[in-house]
Order: structure tokens, then sequence, then C-alpha cells
């Protein structure tokens, strides 16, 4: 420590008796004081931190069993008398769900009434008519053989088997009745019920039912989006800072561009949000919800950030260079374009990457454009209803069933997944770009 | 001409009407580059005042000087590199074989491929050795096809003196060599371009003694086809390489004069005492 | 023809275009190519030929395509009967998205009567027309420029110079967009925001005390015409920011200060990218956190105390508002404190003071104007933020300073008067533009203050 006494004692005694006194007499106190500053700013950097680790844990907490989904095995007859009874198979209207319903209940034959015959067919997801629709279409040789088949359980089923729902409690307070609970548990027994990887969730859309509803859809929305974004905001970006850094006289319309890109890029993005939809949907009457829309709104967003990027990465190429260009007789445009844009790409790169990664996590414009209806179907195109992946939890996060804060939590998952592959992406190409001249 | 060289050194005074006033012999027995009353202004600093040389064909022409009398910015003059500098200013005239480089309608991209310029540090372009070179050539279009590119390149390369060191390392980046092979290839660069004038702006000042005196025995063999203009803060190599040197002062061309009279008979009190080292 | 097919073609035309160009240069500078007998590379002379045959084609391409859609329903109207061009505008729109869609054979709302029918097939040849005739014209226009582009081609002419200077105006058109996207933003909410005004007037908006945009159906209903008081949403604004505030400028203030002047290498190497990954999680996702884990959390610990919490409260948003700025408030401390120059650091240790007199003492006072600019800036993102309250604070606009309260905010309204289908003229949706407005003329203001204090203190030291 720097207030070691014996370096206190021979400073002390270099200095006059009155003075020595006095700064003896407010050491301690100073002392004190400075401790008590430090333990602040070392409480203040733990703060963040703290935030970080508790917010992952309960993240991971509530999410990772979303990835897991709770699934029945049953001995499945595709009858010819049910699924086709004229014998011809329509895909489109044979009644697929019968087929399970069928198996379930050869499973507890005692179960009669209408009643308890609902409440046992609740056990299943409405999804199991569509997987064996989906197994029949594949393979046409089933039809009227016998398979077991694990078919996607209730998510309420789903719910009970991950421990979220306490069977303790009073039967009209939890969303299982008491003889679904006796079931759940014979079918547990005859090892009939299982936790399995939850394909739904990736290769699916949205859907009102949480065991069917997957990311799909929202990823293929934000993936179109980010498209746009990128074709757009890449080049004209790089233009832009080009021109700024390269070609434009230092003048007043510069310091206009200048200023603006820089509280452009401090402007709150809900914003951004009305201006598309005054612009692009009002009055341009592009199609609302597409991700067109959505890709041209957070072009605009992310412009200010790869220009502010590209800028600094086109400072950094030395002026020798231009200079050996210039002396040989390139023109100014041949010297940025055969020297400073090759050497300034890495810097504009990481620069876009970072923009998109904003642009990937950026929810609030693409309210304000329709981007948050309840869309079941992949977007196949630009402008396709779509929806966005942040959008897609946001819609989560508003739904009552408990069902869905847990699917909520996994999409969260994946999306910080992809922004930290982003940033990772960003970060090496920094590396690589971090050239000694 | 000659009631400038009438005038003895030991009259000359150092007053503000004498600006532009040169001492010796501005004209060349074989005038290339002529250059006549020129002036330059960085804004409101008058960087170079009223000087007029004439460069020989295939004459090498030493700039000596203390920092910042203006060398270095009349030679940029040459080959027009200081229009990239935003508010720079240059009034006169020069001429190259009897064109005005600074006319309206001439492009300074035609210009600079007769002029070429070697820096002060080595500048190779982040690119293999082979490209450093044939970049000129490509973009003048000088080659019509990939034999006649290979065949300037190695030429330069030769004439540079590097092509035995890099021959079987034409692929590899240019900025890997050392220093000295880094700015021969800069010259071999400047060549491949095949121009008629080569400015160099002290092109010795960041490397070591082996590699100076490997370039200046390159300059002289280039003597035999090229202009040269040469910046330098050394008198010795000044000495060893020019045929005439040009001293300027603060902005002006105070003395030009063959090499040999200027280093044993300065006419002007400046150029003695910078020679004698009393400016530095 | 599709438009694709049509850029396609139009692509493919300009490549041949370059390739006669470049051709024809070289023919004129004839066969063994010397030194000097073209101005430019013969690739500048295809670029050249390629360019005008390419531009002008998409100029005439994308102003046929923004002004088309328009002409034609003008046309369509014009030739309905007298009773549906004298419908309302609302009604009038319907219909027309009615034939739209009967044309391109989507579902309708409503039967597809006989007028119906006609304006649909009206509509489709009117499309059909359109786009032959753009096809026609477009790829006419391509020929043209290029045919005349081609025969200028010639040794002296300056091909390079005049590519590069319409390059030259592409990279200015660039650089403009910034600046387009700003009268962008300003005209679309100005406009908007003035109809607004129209009909709630200015004094009613900013001091009314009442905000319930609700606008009923019928006409004879209570609270008919919704009222726009928005002194509260601004009240619950700034309780959330402030909150916000109060944690993020303390923490991110000493975080700075502990990662510059005491940490050792090894912890300040795995604080910052930590704090960084705290900056780059999106806000709905920290939206997310404040609603589901924080908000529970607060009630519960206020219950606990015996204080009455409501579920949506402002302190569970401000609190994850505050975390989220965090690192914002300290990267630019980190900036303001980097640039005070150590020689008064330095001075201060040598006359023996304490690390953290020399701190609070020599380095804040002398850093405090960036400090300041980056608090405001830090502000206006609290201002602006949305999906955090949107997600954990209420939509009840009470004008309330207590940070247990359910508060609504500027942003939050915003997104529940534009989120689903609305009309553009009830005042209801041209109220958001108003906030909007609001919202931006404060945001642009504080930043625009902020970011000149800061330049303003970085020049000052350098």
């Amino acid at each position: 420590m720097l207030w070691g006494c014996a370096w206190c004692a021979s400073i002390e005694s270099s200095m006059s008796e009155v003075t020595r006194g006095k700064v003896s007499a407010g050491l301690a106190r100073r002392r004190r004081k400075e401790r008590l500053f430090r333990l602040c700013g070392m409480l203040a950097t733990t703060v963040g931190i703290v935030f970080l680790v508790v917010f992952f844990a309960d993240l991971i907490g509530k999410g990772s069993s979303a990835f897991r989904q709770t699934f029945l095995r049953l001995e499945i007859s595709f009858d010819t008398a049910v699924i086709a009874p004229q014998g011809s198979i329509d895909l489109q209207y044979a009644d697929f769900d019968l087929l399970a319903r069928n198996a379930l209940r050869d499973l507890f034959p005692d179960v009669s009434g209408r009643n308890p015959l609902r409440e046992l067919n609740r056990l299943l997801s409405v999804g199991a008519g569509y997987q064996l629709r989906d197994m029949l279409q594949q393979d046409p040789g089933l039809l009227g053989s016998v398979q077991s088949v694990w078919l996607p359980a209730s998510s309420s089923v789903d719910m009970l088997r991950k421990g979220n729902i306490d069977a303790s409690i009073d039967a009209a307070l939890r969303p299982i009745s008491d003889a679904q609970l006796a079931w759940v548990a014979a079918l547990q027994r005859d090892g009939r019920l299982e936790l399995r990887w939850n394909r739904a969730f990736f290769s699916n859309g949205d859907s009102r039912e949480p065991e069917l509803a997957g990311i799909r859809g929202a990823l293929m929305g934000s993936f179109y989006m980010l498209l746009v974004t990128l074709a757009l905001a890449l080049p004209i970006g790089v233009a832009a800072a080009i021109y700024l850094e390269e070609f434009a006289p230092r003048n007043r319309w510069s310091d206009l561009i200048e200023v603006n890109i820089n509280n452009l890029a401090a402007v709150p993005s809900i914003v951004f949000g009305l201006l598309g939809l005054a612009v692009f949907i009002n009055w341009a009457t592009l199609p609302r919800s597409a991700p067109l829309v959505g890709g041209l709104v957070l072009a605009l967003l992310t412009l200010p950030v790869i220009i502010i990027a590209s800028r600094a990465a086109i400072k950094s190429v030395p002026p020798s260079i231009r200079d050996a260009a210039l002396g040989l007789g390139a023109s100014r445009m041949q010297v940025v374009f055969h020297h400073v844009m090759p050497l300034s790409l890495p810097g504009m790169l990481t620069g876009a990457i970072i923009g998109m990664s904003r642009a990937l996590g950026e929810s609030a414009p693409l309210l304000m454009i329709g981007m948050v209806a309840f869309i079941v179907d992949v977007p196949g195109g630009f402008s396709d209803p779509a929806t966005a992946l942040p959008v897609q939890i946001y819609l989560w996060a508003d739904s009552p069933e408990r069902a869905f804060a847990e699917r909520t939590s996994a999409a969260i998952m994946v999306l910080l997944g992809f922004l930290m592959l982003m940033n990772l992406a960003a970060v090496v190409l920094r590396k690589r770009m971090e050239q000694k001249w | 001409m000659s009631d400038r060289m009438s005038k003895a050194k030991d009259t000359l005074p150092e007053q503000p009407s004498d600006i532009g006033k040169t001492v010796g012999n501005v004209r060349s027995a074989n005038p290339y580059v002529v250059a006549e009353n020129v002036n330059v202004y960085y804004g409101d600093n008058h960087a170079i005042k009223n000087v007029s040389l004439e460069i020989g064909t295939k004459e090498v022409i030493a700039l000596i000087g203390p920092s910042g009398c203006g060398k270095s910015t009349f030679l940029r003059c040459l080959n027009r590199m200081n229009d990239s500098i935003e508010n720079a200013r240059v009034s006169g005239h020069i001429s190259l074989a009897g064109t005005d480089i600074y006319s309206k309608d001439l492009d300074p991209v035609a210009l600079r491929a007769r002029v070429g310029m070697v820096f002060q540090k080595p500048n190779p372009f982040p690119k293999s050795i082979y490209d450093n070179v044939a970049y000129g050539p490509r973009i003048h279009g000088l080659a019509a096809n990939r034999a006649e590119l290979d065949n300037i390149v190695h030429t330069s390369l030769e004439r540079a003196g590097l092509l035995k060191e890099v021959i079987d390392r034409l692929d590899e980046p240019g900025t890997g060599l050392s220093g000295g092979q880094q700015q021969r290839l800069c010259i071999a660069r400047t060549i491949a371009v095949d121009p008629d004038v080569i400015l160099m702006d002290e092109p010795c000042s960041a490397l070591d003694p082996i590699a100076t005196a490997r370039i200046e025995d390159l300059m002289y063999e280039l003597s035999e086809d090229y202009a040269i203009v040469i910046v330098t803060h050394s008198m010795q190599q000044a000495a060893r390489v020019s045929q005439r040197v040009a001293y300027f002062h603060l902005g002006s061309l105070v003395e030009v004069d063959e090499t040999n009279r200027i280093f044993t008979n300065p006419r002007h009190r400046l150029t003695e005492d910078y020679i004698t080292g009393r400016i530095g | 023809m599709q438009g694709n097919t049509l850029i396609l073609i139009l692509a493919a035309t300009s490549v041949v275009a370059f390739f006669m160009g470049r051709a024809r240069s070289l023919k004129l500078a004839g066969a063994p190519r010397i030194r000097g007998a073209l101005h430019s590379l013969p690739g500048y002379y295809g670029y050249f030929t390629a360019i005008w045959c390419l531009l002008p084609a998409l100029l005439v391409l994308s102003l046929w395509l923004s002004l088309e859609s328009r002409l034609i329903i003008a046309l369509l109207v014009e030739q309905l009967p007298a009773a549906q061009q004298a419908l309302s505008a609302g009604e009038l729109n319907l219909l027309l998205n009615n034939i739209q869609n009967l044309a391109n054979g989507d579902a309708i709302s409503g039967t597809a009567d006989a007028m119906l029918q006609d304006a649909a097939s009206r509509y489709s040849s009117y499309m059909i027309a359109s786009r032959r005739l753009l096809a026609v014209v477009t790829l006419a226009v391509a020929g043209i420029g290029g045919v005349l582009a081609w025969r200028r081609v010639h040794p002296a002419l300056r091909a390079r110079n005049k590519v590069e200077q319409i390059v030259l105006v592409l990279l200015v058109a660039a650089s403009s967009i910034a600046i387009l996207t700003t009268i962008g933003i300003v005209l679309s909410v100005v406009f908007e925001a003035l109809r607004f005004f129209q009909k709630v007037p200015l004094s009613e908006f900013l001091f009314g005390l009442n905000w319930s945009p609700q606008t009923a159906i019928r006409a004879d209903q209570v609270g008919s015409s919704g009222s726009f008081g928005a002194l509260p949403l601004f009240a619950g604004t700034l309780l959330i920011t402030s909150i916000a505030m109060v944690v993020a400028v303390p923490v991110g203030l000493m975080t700075a200060i502990y990662l510059a002047e005491y940490s050792s290498r090894a912890v300040r190497a795995a604080a910052k990218p930590l704090l960084e990954i705290l900056a780059g999680i999106p806000t709905v996702v920290y939206g997310f956190f404040a609603a589901l884990t924080v908000a529970p959390w607060v009630r519960r610990a206020g219950e606990a105390l015996g204080l009455e919490v409501a579920s949506e409260s402002a302190l569970a948003a401000g609190l994850v508002m505050g975390v989220m700025i965090i690192p914002l408030v300290s990267s630019l401390t980190d900036d303001a404190i980097n640039a005070v120059p150590s020689a008064m650091r330095d001075g201060a240790l040598g006359l023996g003071s304490t690390r953290s007199e020399t701190m609070r003492k020599v380095i804040l006072p002398a850093a405090l104007p960036g400090i300041v600019g980056g608090v405001l800036l830090a502000i206006s993102r609290a201002i602006g933020e949305t999906m955090i309250v949107v997600m954990a604070a209420g939509l009840a606009a009470n004008l309330t300073a207590n940070p247990f309260a359910a508060v609504t905010t500027v942003t939050v309204q915003i997104v529940t008067l534009l989120v689903g289908d609305q009309e553009f003229d009830s005042a209801k949706t041209l109220a958001a533009f108003a906030l909007g407005l609001m919202l931006f003329t404060v945001t642009l203001s504080l930043n625009v203050v902020g970011l000149r204090v800061v330049r303003k203190y970085r020049e000052q030291y350098e």
C-alpha cells in the first residue's frame, strides 16, 4: 500500500512540526474516505455484472425446458375405415385426429361418457393429427398398418410433466383435472410419456397452441428483413462514408450531413417506425406487415451506424497509400476503389455486422408497421406478411399461458445466440483488420 | 541572367524586395520542365515565393535547404500533387515539354503518368510485389496482354536492381520487403509507367547507409534515361548524385548552380551558411 | 411483363452495352495499341455506354411504378357509377380494395356484383396495358441511351472522367440520404400532428390532465370524443426516466471510475466485455425480464414492507431501464475521464492527494462537461425507450409521482394507438403522431445539446 507507515514517517520528518501535525490528524479520515470511495466503485461495477448473472440464470432456468417437449407413445392403427371410408384417401379432409383418439381410448377402455372422453382427448395436442397426416403423406404404404408413434401431448400435460403445475392445489385452480392427473400417472408408469427434442419449436410458425408454436416464421421474417436492410444500408452507408471522407469539401453542407448522421444515430427507434408508417405504408402504399417495409425502416435505422464505422475504417488507411497511387497517375476515384476500399473493407463489414445485430434486436419500429400480426404461415418472400424474432418474443410475452413464458425465454435464448455469433464475427474481423502500417 | 550572376555574394542585402531573386543559373541547356515565377499559398501562408527554375532532360537536380524551406512543396507542384490539399493555391507557370501543366484542360492523371514520384517513406501497396509494379501499367493501359505486363514488371524490377532479390517471390506482399528493398520497389513501380521525370522526396531519409548507397547508385543509372529531381537533406547525397543543385530558403530559391560550383564556391551568403553548417 | 423480368432484361442490355462500348473504343484506337491512343482504359468506354443505357431506363421505371397505381385508381374512380363516386373516402377505399382483390383473385368482403366484376376486369386490363407500355418505354429508353452513348465513344472522349463524375453524383446522393431521412421524419410527424391539432387544440394536448384516447363508435356514447390531455403521459415518462437515471448515473459513473482508476487489468479485461453484453441485449428482452421477473419481485418486496405496489409499477420498468443505460453512461464517462490530461492527475497526486480526492476534486470537475453531455444523451435514450415500458409499464394514464403506482409513457401510448389497423383520419391515430412530434423534438434537442457539449469538451483538451 502507498500509505505504508514507514513511508509516512520519512515524509513527516521532513515537514515542519505544525504541518506534520495537521496532515497526520486528517490522514485517518482521508484513508477511510478513500476506502469508501473504492468500495462504492466496486459495488457499482458488480451491479451490472450481478444483473447479467441473475438475468441469464433466470432466462436459462425458464427457457431451457422449452427445447424438450412431452410426447405420448401410442399404438396407432392407420385404419382404412376411419381415414379412407370411400376407399381412396383425401389427405386434406381425412380425420387423422380420430386415429390418435382411438389409440388413446384403447389404452383406457373403461373411460366412457361424453365428458370424460373429451377430457381424455385433451391429453393430446391438436397437432397429433397433422403429424399422422404427414407420416402417411411421406409413406402411403402405412395405410392399414399399426405403428408405435410418439405424438405431442397437450401443453397442460407438458407443463405437468415439467413440474410447472402444482398438482396439490384445488382442481378448479389448475388447468388439469383429477381424472387427467390419474391418466397421466398411468401413462408415465407404462413408459408412454417422455420428454423428447422439441422439433416443432424450430420448424413451425406461430400457433395459438403453445406446444405447436415455433419460431421458424419469425426467424424467416427476420432473415428476409435483414437481407433487405443489408442490401440497402451497406452500399449506401459505404458510399456516404466514402464521399464524406474522400471527396466532400469542408463546407456547411458537409457539416450539416455530419451533424445529421450523429443525431440520427440517437433518434429513438420508434420515431423511425412513425416514419415508416407515414411514408412507406400510408404514402407509398407498400404492403403492411411485409419484411420489405421492415427492412427499409431498419436500413434507415442502421445507416448511421454503418456510416460512422465506415468513416473510421477509411480514416485508418494511411495517407501514404493514397499518395503512392496518386503519384502513379491514379485518379481520386481509382485511389478510392483500388486502394482505400479494399483496405477499409474489414472495418466497414465490422460496422455492418454491428448494425445488423442492432437491426436484428430491434422491435419498436416494427410494431408501427404492422409486423405484430398473428401469422401462422412461414413467410416465403419479401412481401408476405411476417413477423420478426424480437416481435415474436413480445407477442408471446403477452400470452397468459405458462407454456408461452417458457417458449418466450427459449426464443430469447435463440435471439441472444444469434446476436452473440454476430458480435463474435465482428470481433474476429476486427482482430484480423488490426494491420500495422 | 547575366545581371543576376554579376551580383557578388557579400553585397546581397536580405530585404523583402529581394524575394524571388535567384543567384546563379536557373536556365538549363536542354530544358524539359520550365517553372516561371511559381508562387504557392497554403491559405494565408506564402509557401513558395516567385520561384523560377528549369530542369533539363536527363538531368539530376537536387533541391536542398533547411526544413520548411519549401523544397518539397515545389517538388509537389511539378506533378500537381498539391491539388489534393484543400486550401493550396498555385500561381505562375510550369510547363512540361512545352505544355502548361496547370492549364484547365490538362488532366493531372495524365501528367502524373509522365512525372513519377518516389516518397520519403517507402509506401508499397499492401499487395503482391508483382501487383505493386503492375498497378501503374494497368491503370494506364500500357500492356495489351499478360505477357506484355510480365515484361514491363520484369524490366522495371531489373532496372530498379531488385529483380534478382525478388524473382522467386513476386506474389508475396511488397510490405514484407526490407526498407531499402521497399524503396527500390517504389522506384520500380514508378519507372514501370515509363515517365519522363522522376520526383524523389527525400527517398533515403528512412533508410540505413547501405540501402542509401544502393539507391544512390540506382539514381545514377536512371539518370541515363530520366530527368530526376531529388529533394534531400543530405549535402553529401546532393554532391554525389546531382549535376545541379538548387538551394531553397524560406520559400525562395536562393541559388542554383552546378553541383561542384555550389559546394566549392557558393555565391550567396545563405547558401554558404547552409553548406558550412551554420543553418541546419 | 413482370417487374423482375424487366429488370433482368435491363441488366442484360447494359452488360451488352458495356462490351459494345468497349469494343468500339478498341476498334477506333487501332489494332496495335500505342500509348495515348485512347484517353481512358477501354473498360471505361464500356462503363460509359452501360451507364447511359441503364440509368435513364431505371429512372423511367421507378417514376412509372411510383405513379402507376395512383393514375390507374384515379381512372377507375372516374368511371365508377355516380353512386359509388359519392361514397366517403373510407368506403371508397374499401371498395377499391375489393376491386383490386377481385382482380388479383383474392378473397373479397361482400358479394361480387356486376359493378364490382366490371370494375375489376377494367382494373386488370389497365394494369396489363400499363405494364406492357412500361416494358416498351423502358427498353426503348435503354436502347436509345445506349446507342447515343455508343456513338459518342471516341478515342478522345474522356470516358473515365465522365464515369467518375456519375459515380461521384451517386456518392453525393448516398450521403444525402441521411438528410432525406431527417426531413422525412420531420415531415411525416409534423403533417399528421398538424392535422391532429386541427381537431384537438394544442393547449389541451399540452396541459390537459385527462388522457383517454378511446373514441366511441357511436356519437351518443359517453366519452365519445375521447380526451387528449397528454400531461399524465409526460409525467409518467419523466417518472420512469428519473428512476432509470437514479440507477444509471451513479452506477455508470462509479463503474467507469473504478475500471479506469482502481481495478486491476484482469478485472477490467473481464468487466468491459460483460458491460458490452449488457449494452447489446435487445430492449424487448429487457422488457420481458422487467415484466415477468423484476415486476413480481418489486411487488413482493413492496408487500413485505407493507406497501401497496401495482403489478405494473413504474419502479420495475425504471430499474430495468436504468440497468440498460449503465453501459452508455459508463462508456461516455470513461471517454470524458480519459480526455483529461494526465498532467492534471499527476499534479494532484504529486501534492499528496489520495486517489479519490484526485478523482473528486480534480478529474471529475475537469471532466464534468463531458459527463453532463453523456447524461443528456442517456436521458434522451431513456425517454425514447419503447419496449421496456410497453411490456412492463401500464396503460393507465395516472398523474402521480409514486414509483409504486402504474404510469404510462409517451412511447407506450404511441404503440397502443398505432398497433393494429387504423384509419388515418381518426384523432386517435393522429394523436400518436402528435406524441411522436413531442418525442422527436425533445430527444433531438437533448441529442444536439449533448453531442455539442461532448464535442466541445473533447476539443478543449485536444
